[in-house]
């Protein structure tokens, strides 16, 4: 009961500090309230009219969607690089981060879940994958064991800070014995998420594209880079604009973890590669289209050479020490590394493994302007909800925000 | 406490009708159980969305009779299980609904059958590649029979049309619009193949999609929740969606229909061949089979050894595609 009441403070004290901020800070959130509420309108027209409105057909029947859900799904699974070392290394030099990680990670998964059902032809049926009510097709399929691993991730990403928050705010220290174990549940289950999301294509033996045992390293090797660069990205926001310290020292050894999960990535797209290009198959039609185009059809050309172009110019600014250790050019590579990875996972593998089509037909794909509507407002959700969840723990983290103080105001 | 409300209206349902179970298997256990809940759900969520005045026009005196029944149907419609945990009861119950929706909003009635897989039958398929001409006459009886989005000009069936001497998908055409047979071509038709081992089946989430007893890979529409995951395992583009609500002319809308076949589906679920079961069901060939002109395609029972099936796959030299996949597709190719 008194766990309730010091909660319901939390979240009123939050809320307080979340909605209280600067010009910049209001016109930030503004811009994304527009967003969503455009995205809003974009889905109701989806809504009425099916996703006839978007550019998917029976040829490419998964588009911007899914391709949106599985790079943020890497998104949400590269917070463990920051609670790894955090708390089981005790690497004190992490633990400012990893409560920017863990709210990217809870962000992340929410625009997934949103990514997931706004693709979805009939959501108001979505209650059949509830187990108990529906009917659970596990542990057949891929699907079902993705819904079960996304929502144990989310479970754990949202109670693992959330009992720090809490003790914080009283000003108390968290028990180790309490979040240790979660911790190490969470490690684990972060490289499930990616791990079951990549099985869910590599499961396919009717996509050889995707149909790939080293899809799912990939993955790995690709989140590894794109979500970290993304924390680097924010943590430089913050700091510039809050009171939270955060060391250069950190952002070091973060950017170190990009580059060599950059580099790794590039090791195995150049194995891919070699696998598609050195002795062509039937079962390269889809690679080929990709990278040089079939029957003078090639509109993912300019996307995924724009793609490898970032990724290696990203990776050489890593890997030059000089430069990675210079903020401006760090950023630099951290944005060309997201973009590039983003266009990856979407135009450079949901999209080619369609086509061409079973029998061989290339039918292009373009999104249109409705599904890019309600894919900048689910992005605008996600970031929406990280700027509160940041906004509400840094000052509790700091200690400015306290429960006692309540009562003395 | 969901489990002991169970109990007791199982009890009742067992006591009071003229119920034939003596004993409960695990199946009908957890069938029950699911109903129950589901109920459980349906009233829950109908007490929250009436105050919504979601159930406004099931509720308003404004609203006229054949509103509210409409409004009353639907609701129940959504809240029904999936057709294959149904019993016999409920399997009635839904149908009737769904006549009673469609003679209300259309003032005709419709038939529709929950046959069950006849006994010691498998079906089977077997196309002639020579004999076919690609007069198309298939795909048109295929699309009047099975009710298809006409819009979208949605077909089950692709007729592709080779080069001879080439055995090659990528330089068919399925697309083609010009006198038929072209010189130097031959035809050849795909559509679902009722794999024995259906990719497409093990990764739906909701098991909204299943083979049945006679071979038939069948879709619940009402169960789909369209994330199309189905369609991209299917390796032979065997499915297809409803991006729009399907629009069939009133007076072009077959009537007799199968809950597992041709009835009219909804926007946002997929659909396929299901060997026209409507038909197949009651002894009858496809309606591809029966339209063919050039006797091309040929369908009967596996298991039945004077089938002409059985006689094509013993005497000709059969074939399938994309055999390396493993998918074991009850549907074969030959030559004369």
């Amino acid at each position: 009961m008194k766990q309730l009441k010091i909660f319901f403070s939390l979240v009123r004290d939050a809320l307080d500090s979340a909605t209280k901020g600067n010009t910049a800070y209001h016109i930030w959130m503004g811009l994304l309230t527009v967003l969503m509420l455009t995205g809003a309108y974009c889905y109701s027209k989806q809504l009425n009219e099916g996703l006839s409105v978007t550019g998917m057909n029976d040829r490419v029947s998964w588009g911007l969607y899914i391709s949106n859900f599985t790079f943020l799904v890497g998104v949400a699974a590269a917070a463990v690089m920051l609670v790894l070392p955090t708390y089981v290394l005790k690497d004190i030099d992490f633990s400012k981060a990893v409560l920017i990680g863990e709210g990217l990670a809870v962000s992340a998964l929410v625009m997934c879940l949103a990514f997931v059902t706004v693709d979805l032809g009939g959501p108001a049926r979505a209650w059949h994958l509830i187990p108990g009510i529906g009917l659970f097709n596990w542990p057949d399929s891929m699907l079902a064991w993705d819904v079960i691993v996304l929502n144990g991730y989310l479970f754990i990403n949202i109670t693992i800070p959330l009992y720090i928050l809490m003790k914080k705010y009283q000003g108390k220290l968290p028990h180790k014995r309490v979040y240790f174990p979660g911790v190490m549940i969470s490690v684990f289950w972060a490289i499930g998420i990616h791990m079951v999301t990549a099985f869910l294509y590599a499961g396919l033996p009717a996509k050889p594209f995707w149909n790939n045992a080293l899809l799912g390293p990939r993955f790995l090797a690709s989140a590894f880079s794109a979500g970290p660069a993304l924390i680097i990205l924010a943590l430089e926001i913050i700091k510039k604009y809050s009171d939270y310290t955060i060391e250069i020292k950190t952002i070091r050894k973060i950017s170190l973890v990009v580059t060599v999960a950059a580099q790794i990535n590039l090791i195995m797209l150049a194995s891919e590669l070699f696998k598609e290009f050195y002795a062509p198959t039937h079962h390269s039609s889809s690679a080929i289209y990709l990278f040089f185009g079939l029957d003078g059809k090639n509109a993912l050309m300019p996307w995924i050479y724009t793609s490898i172009a970032m990724n290696v110019t990203a990776t050489v600014i890593l890997t030059i020490h000089a430069l990675r250790k210079d903020l401006r050019w760090l950023n630099v590579a951290c944005v060309l590394l997201f973009v590039g990875i983003w266009i990856e996972k979407g135009m450079g593998l949901i999209i080619p493994g369609f086509i061409p089509g079973p029998w061989g037909d290339i039918v292009e794909y373009m999104p249109t302007w409705i599904e890019v509507g309600v894919t900048l407002g689910v992005w605008a959700m996600g970031f929406f909800l990280f700027t509160i969840l940041v906004k509400a723990a840094i000052p509790i983290e700091t200690g400015r925000l306290k429960y006692e103080k309540l009562g003395s105001q | 406490m969901s489990q002991k409300e169970n109990k007791t209206t199982n009890q009742t349902s067992c006591g009071s009708g003229n119920c034939t179970c003596d004993k409960q298997d695990g199946f009908d256990q957890s069938m029950n159980k699911k109903t129950g809940r589901r109920q459980m759900l349906q009233k829950l969520t109908g007490g929250l969305l009436a105050g919504a005045g979601l159930v406004n026009s099931a509720c308003s005196v404004t609203a006229t009779d054949n509103k509210k029944e409409n409004a009353q149907l639907k609701w129940e419609e959504f809240f029904k299980g999936n057709y294959r945990l149904m019993t016999a009861d409920e399997k009635k119950e839904t149908v009737n609904r769904l006549q009673r929706l469609y003679e209300l909003n259309h003032g005709k009635r419709i038939d529709i059958s929950t046959k069950s897989p006849v006994k010691d039958v498998l079906y089977g398929y077997a196309f002639n590649i020579s004999k076919c001409r690609g007069y198309m006459d298939c795909v048109n009886a295929c699309v009047k029979e099975n009710n298809q989005d006409r819009d979208s000009q949605m077909q089950y069936i692709r007729i592709h049309e080779m080069k001879n001497g080439h055995f090659n998908f990528e330089e068919s055409d399925d697309d083609f619009y010009h006198e038929v047979p072209a010189a130097g071509h031959f035809y050849l038709g795909t559509q679902c193949y009722h794999c024995e081992n259906p990719p497409c089946v093990d990764v739906c989430p909701v098991g909204a999609t299943w083979k049945e007893k006679d071979g038939i890979v069948v879709i619940d529409y009402d169960w789909c929740i369209g994330c199309r995951y189905c369609m991209a395992a299917c390796p032979y583009d065997g499915r297809r969606f409803n991006w729009s609500t399907p629009e069939v002319p009133e007076e072009e809308v077959n009537k007799k229909q199968h809950y597992l076949g041709n009835r009219l589906r909804k926007k946002g679920v997929t659909e396929k061949c299901t060997f026209c079961i409507q038909r197949s069901r009651e002894g009858k060939n496809p309606a591809c089979v029966e339209a063919c002109p050039t006797g091309a395609r040929i369908f009967g029972n596996l298991l039945d050894p004077d089938s002409e099936i059985r006689w094509v796959l013993d005497n000709k030299k059969v074939f399938r595609l994309k055999e390396d996949l493993g998918t074991e597709p009850k549907f074969w190719y030959f030559m004369d």
